[in-house]
C-alpha cells in the first residue's frame, strides 16, 4: 500500500508527499484538521487539505516572519499574532528577551491542542508565560485594540475559509489602529507565481498600502508552499525595513538562525521584475 | 381538513420523475436541455437547464393548476395558513399587482400608506383606481416613515367609507410594523379588505418573536417576497388569500398579466423553499435574529452609530419591529448613509441592500455567518475611524404629502409635455420619481410639483441616490400635464 497526500496548486499542477501515517483527522467547528507523518518532511499540518507548515520548512516561514522585524525593531515588547495555532511565530518570538508580552490570537481551539499533542518542535513555546491565548476570531479581537502593540504578525491561511477576514481592508485598518507609533505589521502575503495566488496578492497589498504609509514586501524560498516562491508583508506607521534596520543591536543578541541573517534581511526585499511590477499595478 | 405532509415538494418530485423518463422534445424552450446553447449550459450548469422545460401534463400548468403546481400551491396554503397560496413568477410585484387588481376597479378607492412600492401605484394606473394617502408619520431622527397611524386609518376611512380596501407594509422595508390586526378590523367592519404588502415579511410566517404575519392578523391578501427572506430564486414569488376570496376569481386577474410560459426552475424553487421553511424555519430564523442582535449590539458599541431595534416600538405608528432587520443610522459619524453604503462597497467588498439619506440596511437571511457579521461590524468601526467629521450638513429625509389632483391613470395617459425640471414648479407631474433603492415614490403621475420637492430632488441627486422614475434619465426634464 502507499499513501499519498497531494495538493492541488493550481487545479492542473499539484504537490505530492507520500505519507507514512496519518496522526489525526479531525473536523473543528471551522475546518479539516490533519496531521501527517512523513519521510521527507516529516510531520506536516494541513487545514482544509491546504498545507500550513512541515517539520522540514517551517523554520524559513516562521524565521523570516519573525525576525524581520524585530531587526527593525529589536525592543519591541508587546506583539499581536493572529492566527499562528501551531505555534511557530511565537516560538522565534519567545527568543527575544525583550518580549514582555504575547496574545496569540487563533480562532480554532484545535488547531493548537492538535499541534501540541503531534507537532511539539513548532508548538515548544506555546507554554511560555509570556504568551496569552485568546481563542477567537481575529478581527473581532483587533477591533477592540488601541495604541497598544510594537508588532503584530498576521500569521493567517489563506484568503478563503475561516481566514478571509484576515485579508480585508478593515482588518488592515483595525491593526493600524492597534499599534503604537513605532509599531510595524507583519503578514504572510501570498504567492506571485499561480493566477489565483497573484490575484489575492496584489489585493492584499492594495489594501495594506492604503492603510499604511510604509507598506513593502518581501520573499522567501519555502519549498512546501504553492511554486515555492513566498511573500509577506512589512507595514508601519513610519519605521522602514531596511533603513531602520537595527543591524548590530539584532546581531548582538546571538540568535541562532537557520535561513534569517542580516544580509539577507537586505536582500529578501530585492524583488524580481515580474513581481515589482505586480506591486506597482495595484500601488 | 386532513394535515398535508409537508416534507413532500410535489413540483420537485414530479420534475425529477420527468427528467427520469428521458421524453425526446419536440416543444419549447428550444435550447432543449440545453444541447442546443452549449455556452448557456456551461454557464449554468446541466441540471438547470434539464429542469428548463415547458408546461405540460406530467408538470402541470401555471395558468390553470389541476395536478403537482395545485398540490404545491396547496402546501404553499397550508403552510403559511393561508385559505389560497398561488405560485407567482414576475417577482412580488405581480403580486401586489394581482391584488390591487382584484380588489379594484376603476374609480375605486385604495387607502394606502405613502412609503408604498412603486408596483402599488403601477397597479393603481392598470386599473384606474384611486390613491387614499395616510401619512406615515416619519421618525425626525432617523429620517425614515413608519406605519399608518390608527387613527390616520380611521380619518380615512371615515372621510372615504366607499373605499374598496386598505394596503399595509407589513413590515415597511425597515421593518416597521403597523398594527395590521387592528386596521384588518376597520377594514372588515366598513366593507373593505385587507391588503398586505409582506414583501419583506416572509419570516413572519415561520420565526418565533416576530410580528403578526398577515393571514394571521385576518387580512384577505397577501404578497410575500419568498425570494427574499425565504431563500426561493430572485423574481419567484407568492400570493396568499384568505378564506373570503373567490380563489377562481383571483387566478383569472393574475393570468391578465402573468406570463403563460412559467418558469419551472422559478416555481420548483418555491415549492422546495416552502419545504425548507415549514420543516425548519423556526430554527432558521432564530439563527438570523441572534446574528442580527449580536450585529446590532456591537454596532452600538462602536459609538455614532445607531443600529435601531423594539425600543421604537410606541403602541401606534410603530406597533411592532421585525427584528432580523439590521438598519444603521449613520448620521451621527457626519456621512449620509448612502455614503456609508458606496465606501462599504467600493473599499471593504462589502455589498448592502440599499442606503439612503440617514441610513444604510443589511439584509441578513439564513446564508450569513457569524464572521460575516463581524467582517459588516468592523467595516463600520473602520469608516467611523478614518472619515468621522462633523454632522452639521446632512439634511433629513422628510415626508412631502403628495398632493392627489388626478388618478394615476388619468395622467399616466394625459397630454404631456416635458420641461426642464426646475421650471416645473405648481404643474402636475405624469411620471414618477423615486429614489432607489427603496423605491418609494417621491412623486407619482397626477400630483403637484411643489418647491419642496424640488430641493428634495436636488438634494438627494447630489448625496449619491440613485433617482429613476422619469422618462429622462438624467432627471434633467420631467414630464407634466399639458396645459395645466
Amino acid at each position: 500500500m502507499s499513501l499519498t497526500f497531494t495538493e492541488m496548486h493550481t487545479p492542473r499542477v499539484g504537490l505530492s508527499i507520500a505519507v507514512q501515517r496519518q496522526l489525526c483527522c479531525e473536523q473543528s467547528e471551522f475546518q479539516r484538521i490533519e496531521i501527517f507523518e512523513s519521510e521527507e518532511f516529516g510531520r506536516f499540518l494541513t487545514l482544509d487539505g491546504y498545507m500550513m507548515c512541515t517539520e522540514k520548512d517551517e523554520f524559513i516561514y516562521h524565521e523570516m516572519m519573525v525576525h524581520v522585524p524585530m531587526a527593525v525593531n529589536p525592543s519591541a515588547r508587546r506583539v499581536l499574532v493572529i492566527g499562528g495555532g501551531d505555534g511557530g511565530a511565537v516560538r522565534e518570538l519567545c527568543r527575544y528577551p525583550s518580549v514582555g508580552h504575547i496574545d496569540l490570537v487563533e480562532i480554532d481551539r484545535r488547531v493548537v491542542e492538535l499541534c501540541a499533542q503531534h507537532l511539539p518542535a513548532i508548538s515548544s513555546a506555546l507554554n511560555d508565560p509570556r504568551v496569552t491565548m485568546h481563542f477567537q476570531d481575529g478581527l473581532r479581537f483587533v477591533r477592540g485594540c488601541e495604541n497598544e502593540y510594537d508588532l503584530i504578525l498576521v500569521d493567517s491561511t489563506d484568503p478563503f475559509g475561516p481566514g478571509e477576514g484576515l485579508f480585508t481592508r478593515e482588518f488592515y485598518g483595525h491593526c493600524f489602529k492597534a499599534l503604537n507609533a513605532d509599531g510595524i505589521m507583519v503578514n504572510q502575503n501570498e504567492s506571485p507565481f499561480y493566477e489565483d495566488d497573484v490575484k489575492a496578492m496584489q489585493r492584499a497589498h492594495q489594501r495594506i498600502a492604503a492603510t499604511f504609509p510604509v507598506c513593502r514586501l518581501y520573499q522567501a524560498h519555502i519549498p512546501s508552499y504553492p511554486s515555492g516562491h513566498w511573500m509577506f508583508g512589512f507595514a508601519s506607521k513610519g519605521l522602514h525595513p531596511i533603513r531602520n534596520m537595527q543591524t548590530e543591536s539584532w546581531n548582538s543578541l546571538h540568535l541562532a538562525t537557520r535561513y534569517y541573517n542580516t544580509n539577507l534581511h537586505r536582500a529578501s526585499f530585492a524583488l524580481p521584475t515580474y513581481v515589482e511590477e505586480l506591486m506597482k499595478d495595484v500601488e | 381538513m386532513e394535515k398535508l405532509n409537508q416534507s413532500r415538494a410535489p413540483l420537485m418530485e414530479a420534475l425529477e420523475g420527468f427528467k427520469a423518463m428521458r421524453v425526446v422534445p419536440f416543444d419549447v424552450p428550444g435550447h432543449k436541455r440545453g444541447k442546443g446553447n452549449p455556452e448557456l449550459t456551461a454557464f449554468l450548469g446541466k441540471d438547470c437547464l434539464n429542469v428548463d422545460v415547458n408546461s405540460m401534463k406530467p408538470l402541470d400548468n401555471l395558468c390553470h393548476p389541476v395536478s403537482v403546481i395545485k398540490e404545491a400551491e396547496e402546501l404553499a396554503a397550508e403552510a403559511f395558513g393561508a385559505a389560497h397560496a398561488f405560485f407567482m413568477v414576475g417577482g412580488t410585484t405581480s403580486g401586489v399587482q394581482s391584488m390591487v387588481l382584484t380588489a379594484c376597479g376603476k374609480g375605486d378607492k385604495l387607502i394606502l400608506p405613502r412609503n408604498v412600492h412603486r408596483s402599488v401605484i403601477n397597479a393603481m394606473i392598470l386599473c384606474g383606481a384611486i390613491p387614499i394617502y395616510v401619512n406615515p408619520e416619519m421618525d425626525e431622527h432617523l429620517g425614515i416613515s413608519l406605519g399608518m397611524s390608527l387613527a390616520g386609518v380611521k380619518d380615512a376611512v371615515a372621510a372615504h367609507p366607499d373605499a374598496k380596501a386598505i394596503l399595509v407594509n407589513n413590515p415597511t422595508y425597515y421593518g416597521i410594523c403597523s398594527n395590521i390586526a387592528e386596521i384588518t378590523k376597520i377594514a372588515h367592519d366598513h366593507g373593505m379588505l385587507l391588503l398586505a404588502d409582506e414583501a419583506h415579511g416572509t419570516h413572519f410566517y415561520f420565526g418565533k418573536n416576530l410580528p403578526i404575519p398577515a393571514m394571521r392578523a385576518g387580512a384577505d391578501m397577501a404578497a410575500v417576497s419568498m425570494h427574499k427572506s425565504g431563500g426561493s430564486l430572485t423574481q419567484s414569488s407568492l400570493l396568499l388569500a384568505g378564506p373570503n376570496m373567490n380563489s377562481n376569481y383571483v387566478r383569472q386577474v393574475i393570468n391578465l398579466t402573468q406570463t403563460t410560459s412559467g418558469s419551472y426552475l422559478l416555481l420548483s424553487s418555491l415549492d422546495i423553499s416552502r419545504r425548507n421553511l415549514a420543516l425548519r424555519g423556526r430554527k432558521i430564523f432564530d439563527h438570523v435574529q441572534n446574528l442580527t442582535a449580536y450585529a446590532r449590539d456591537e454596532i452600538n458599541r462602536i459609538g455614532d452609530y445607531y443600529a435601531y431595534g423594539k425600543e421604537l416600538v410606541n403602541g401606534d405608528t410603530v406597533f411592532d419591529f421585525d427584528a432580523t432587520k439590521l438598519s444603521v443610522n449613520t448620521l451621527g459619524i457626519g456621512l449620509a448613509g448612502i455614503e456609508v453604503y458606496d465606501i462599504l462597497r467600493d473599499e471593504y467588498d462589502i455589498q448592502m441592500e440599499f442606503g439612503d439619506l440617514g441610513n444604510v440596511l443589511a439584509y441578513v437571511s439564513v446564508g450569513d455567518r457569524e464572521r460575516d457579521m463581524e467582517r459588516l461590524v468592523s467595516a463600520l468601526a473602520d469608516i467611523r475611524r478614518r472619515y468621522q467629521r462633523d454632522k452639521a450638513d446632512l439634511m433629513k429625509q422628510e415626508y412631502i404629502a403628495p398632493q392627489v389632483e388626478i388618478s394615476p391613470q388619468e395622467a399616466f395617459y394625459a397630454p404631456k409635455v416635458s420641461l426642464p425640471i426646475d421650471q416645473t414648479c405648481g404643474k402636475i407631474c405624469s411620471e414618477f420619481v423615486m429614489c432607489y433603492p427603496p423605491g418609494i415614490p417621491i412623486l407619482a403621475p397626477g400630483e403637484r410639483i411643489t418647491k419642496d420637492i424640488l430641493n428634495y430632488i436636488r438634494y438627494a441627486g447630489e448625496k449619491g441616490c440613485s433617482l429613476t422614475g422619469p422618462e429622462d434619465l438624467n432627471i434633467q426634464w420631467l414630464n407634466v400635464i399639458k396645459g395645466v
